[in-house]
């Protein structure tokens, strides 16, 4: 089966080059994809970050094949995804967004349509035991929770042993404990050598999961690597509150930024040791207690909030209209 | 992977299901469908119901006609008509009901995900649609043929094409009302200026003979016609504008259907390509 591609261990299973996607055209246009680079090796996760309208859902589309880019290439498996589809999609496995399963079928017989149009498919009962649905399996779709509903989505993506699997925001609408297990079960699938690429809005999921990530702003990835190198080089961060009075001023903080709003004080730095050192210093030579005091290592969340506000400054010119509300086409009105 | 046509055993234990092939995905595809009919009460009643109370009316329609024109051959008509409403309405009516709501629900959207190719899709949420229609269009055919004691199809073949034709341009007749429909519930509308083209412009409940000579030609140049037209050529030799004919004199008699016939197939399927929506829009 992978006697045409060039497929050695390690090689790069997902590759991306100045991807483009354009929805209309003219004025009513919207350019959701302006140039994204991305390469995902074989049984990497990789994780793709962003605001809503960021682009994340019109750049997995691509990858995965649902459309023809406007502009760039997409490689997968060595194929494109979008006219090489037959020798693309028995390898991949994709989860959308949104469900698209009939309300009216039960779990079971939802299975059962999927591994009828699957290559090589686990028998269906093994497909939802994997995503804990075995013991909703005569249970209509309609009548699923939302978090069942992902995670009977999650289990047709599964149905084929799919080499490449495509998450779109997995986890959105499960309680902690589903979620728990959904991570679980994409940690052991890339054990076994899958390659994953998934979408999220959850930070710990990416921190959690993801080899590497990329964080997408307008369109574009603003960022991109494993979660040490993205958040490196970002300051660390202390919180606390002051009493009434102290009669004394702050210390001096070296390699710290520091902001007061009231009493409330928030000091940014790169060492946090040292700074944190010299404040409990401080506060114990004065009698001084530090009310809700807090200290945290640079985070991802840090990180990807500084990157959206900081290139939402640099890039006015994105517009920050949501790629769904443009994306209508101009033929076949039904209005 | 395995090509066998069972699930086997692969290296570690696993159970591995047979490769996906057309037949496999629309027999899925068609079987999801079927039950999905058999469980929206709306959806059979309109498709079994509906018609049957029509044919009532078509019934007393010709008898009425017949008495204006005494050469009118009503039995015939009154089958022929019946197969044709019957085909309309659980074909393009039913199926372009079921477009709408598997796009609605996302369904297209996520079968095309998949190892299914688009035509496949389509073609497989048409199975039961089609599996109905041609049942009871044999039911009533035969049924009606063997009761009026009409005669045995004089080219049997051109009937198939005609039958083949009506179908292949309801599918796409169906795919098109869709991509100009919101919601289930309003299909209704949306597939009224085609359901008035089948009933009343091609022939079934207003024989061509019995219209106005001006009517007649525009009717015959409207998307259905020609397909129902060879049907009755096929069935009993003649369309009502000359005298009956055999199984060698029916093809000159279809020669025009057969040509209009295939352009209209030809646009109807353009269109649908070209206007055919898998997602809702937002």
């Amino acid at each position: 089966m992978e006697t045409s591609s060039p497929s050695r261990p390690g090689d790069s299973v997902i590759e991306v080059t100045d991807l483009h996607r354009h929805y209309g055209s003219g004025a009513t246009g919207y350019h959701a994809v302006r140039g994204v680079d991305l390469t995902v090796g074989r049984g990497e996760l990789f994780a793709l970050l962003g605001t809503n309208g960021a682009g994340k859902t019109s750049t997995m589309e691509l990858i995965e094949g649902l459309a023809a880019p406007s502009g760039g290439t997409v490689r997968v498996l060595g194929h494109d995804p979008h006219r090489e589809r037959a020798a693309v999609r028995p390898r991949i496995g994709i989860m959308l967004q949104e469900g698209g399963f009939p309300g009216d079928l039960t779990a079971a017989e939802t299975g059962r349509v999927w591994a009828g149009m699957t290559s090589g498919a686990r028998p269906v009962e093994e497909a939802l035991e994997l995503v804990g649905l075995a013991h909703r399996r005569d249970v209509r779709v309609k009548q699923l929770s939302g978090g069942e509903r992902r995670r009977l989505d999650l289990a047709m993506a599964l149905l084929g042993r799919p080499e490449v699997l495509f998450l779109d925001e997995p986890s959105t609408g499960l309680d902690p404990e589903a979620r728990a297990a959904v991570w679980r079960l994409v940690r052991e699938l890339r054990a076994q050598g899958t390659t994953v690429l998934l979408t999220t809005h959850y930070l710990e999921e990416a921190e959690e999961l993801a080899d590497r990530l990329a964080i997408m702003h307008g369109g574009r990835v603003v960022t991109a690597g494993t979660v040490a190198e993205v958040i490196a080089g970002r300051p660390s961060r202390i919180a606390f509150e002051l009493p009434e009075f102290t009669g004394v001023s702050l210390p001096l903080l070296t390699t710290a930024e520091v902001t007061a709003d009231g009493r409330r004080v928030i000091v940014q730095t790169t060492d946090l040791q040292r700074t944190l050192h010299d404040l409990l210093g401080w506060a114990h030579r004065h009698g001084i207690a530090l009310g809700a005091l807090d200290a945290r290592s640079a985070s991802l969340e840090e990180a990807f909030l500084a990157i959206a506000s900081k290139a939402a400054h640099q890039a006015p010119s994105a517009p920050a209209a949501p790629a769904r509300t443009a994306r209508r086409r101009l033929i076949g009105s039904a209005r | 992977m395995t090509t066998a046509a069972t699930a086997t055993t692969g290296p570690q234990g696993t159970v591995t299901g047979p490769r996906s092939t057309t037949a496999r995905r629309l027999l899925a595809l068609g079987r999801a469908e079927a039950t999905l009919l058999l469980r929206n009460r709306t959806a059979l009643f309109t498709a079994l119901l509906l018609p049957l109370l029509l044919l009532l009316t078509l019934r007393s329609t010709l008898a009425q006609q017949a008495e204006g024109n005494p050469g009118l051959d009503v039995d015939s008509l009154l089958v022929h008509g019946s197969v044709g409403m019957m085909l309309g309405f659980v074909v393009y009516y039913n199926l372009t009901a079921a477009y709408v709501a598997r796009r609605g629900e996302l369904v297209l959207k996520r079968l095309r995900t998949g190892e299914a190719r688009d035509i496949e899709i389509m073609l497989g949420t048409a199975v039961p649609s089609l599996a109905l229609g041609l049942l009871m269009a044999a039911v009533i055919g035969t049924v009606g043929s063997v009761g009026l004691h009409l005669t045995v199809p004089v080219n049997p073949l051109l009937m198939l094409v005609g039958l083949v034709l009506v179908l292949a341009t309801m599918i796409a007749l169906a795919a098109l009302s869709s991509a100009f429909t919101r919601t289930v519930e309003s299909a209704g509308i949306t597939t009224l200026p085609v359901m008035l083209i089948i009933q009343l412009g091609s022939g079934l409940f207003i024989p061509l003979e019995v219209m106005p000579a001006q009517v007649a030609d525009v009717c015959r140049l409207l998307p259905t016609t020609p397909a129902f037209q060879l049907i009755r050529v096929g069935w009993f030799g003649t369309d009502g504008s000359a005298a009956a004919t055999g199984f060698a004199g029916s093809w000159g008699t279809a020669g025009p259907h057969l040509v209009t016939g295939a352009i209209w197939l030809g646009l109807t399927v353009w269109g649908a390509v070209r206007y055919f929506r898998w997602e809702p829009r937002r």
